[in-house]
């Protein structure tokens, strides 16, 4: 009777959930909640998952549509993005690179949640186009854009459009000596 | 893939940074709850589904 059930799988999924919520909400406790729903979700909707397809596609949509919906619900709400992911970084010790990295993280956390998410999906999780559009419930076109103005906008954030690399570092730099990071508090 | 070919200067820049946002994430161990709650959904259900076997948990 029991080929492969979706539920003993699960398991797998669960590094690639975390990586995504924390993406989304940038809060290591939210977005562990947040998994922690999706989860729960999965589970009882089972059925509803049909056996052959992307099991972490209908997961990360679940989560997704958490997401958004608690958004909905909590938008009066501050949220709490201080440099919670970066601190849950475990830093590579080349120093341009760790550097980089701090610069990276705080121009993408300045992106509009929908332009992160299609670039985590399919910049970093490795979606085709047409899979993050379904899982996000638009055209295939609107998720081309999103990830076209978010890559835009953190090369703008970045200072990547100089030709150099040596504008980054400076800026780099400049942020340590003034204690902040593209304008940044602390 | 051909996605790049209009891509601003620095957009591998970009992408070398998402993956490696999103890989240390995926590289930190997931926290003992997330198992502990699909052993516990388990258990729930072997109960449910199995009402004469002894399920106490």
């Amino acid at each position: 009777m029991s080929t492969s059930n979706p539920r003993d799988e699960l398991p797998d999924h669960l590094p690639a959930l975390r990586a995504f919520a924390m993406s989304l909400t940038r809060n290591s406790a939210t977005a562990d909640d947040m998994v922690q729903d999706t989860l729960v979700k999965a589970w009882t909707n089972i059925e509803k998952f049909q056996v052959g397809t992307n099991l972490r596609a209908w997961l990360f949509t679940i989560l997704r549509n958490t997401y958004y919906s608690n958004r909905r619900k909590a938008s009066r709400e501050v949220a709490d993005v201080d440099g919670v992911f970066t601190e849950s970084l475990s830093q590579k010790p080349d120093h341009d690179g760790r550097l980089q990295m701090k610069d990276f993280q705080v121009a993408f956390a300045k992106l509009p949640d929908e332009q992160r998410e299609a670039l985590i999906l399919v910049g970093a999780s490795g979606f085709a186009y047409d899979e993050a559009a379904e899982m996000c419930g638009v055209a295939v076109g609107t998720i081309k854009s999103r990830v076209n103005r978010g890559r835009a906008r953190l090369t703008e954030l970045m200072h990547l459009n100089d030709d150099e690399g040596m504008e980054l570092t400076d800026t780099a730099t400049m942020a340590v000596v003034t204690g902040r990071v593209n304008g940044a508090p602390r | 893939m051909a996605q790049d070919n209009k891509s601003p200067r620095g957009s591998d820049t970009i992408d070398a940074n998402l993956k490696r946002v999103y890989q240390d994430v995926l590289d930190e161990e997931v926290p003992d709850r997330f198992l502990a709650l699909l052993d516990q959904l388990k258990a729930q259900d072997a109960a449910k589904s199995d009402p004469n076997s002894d399920s106490s948990q």
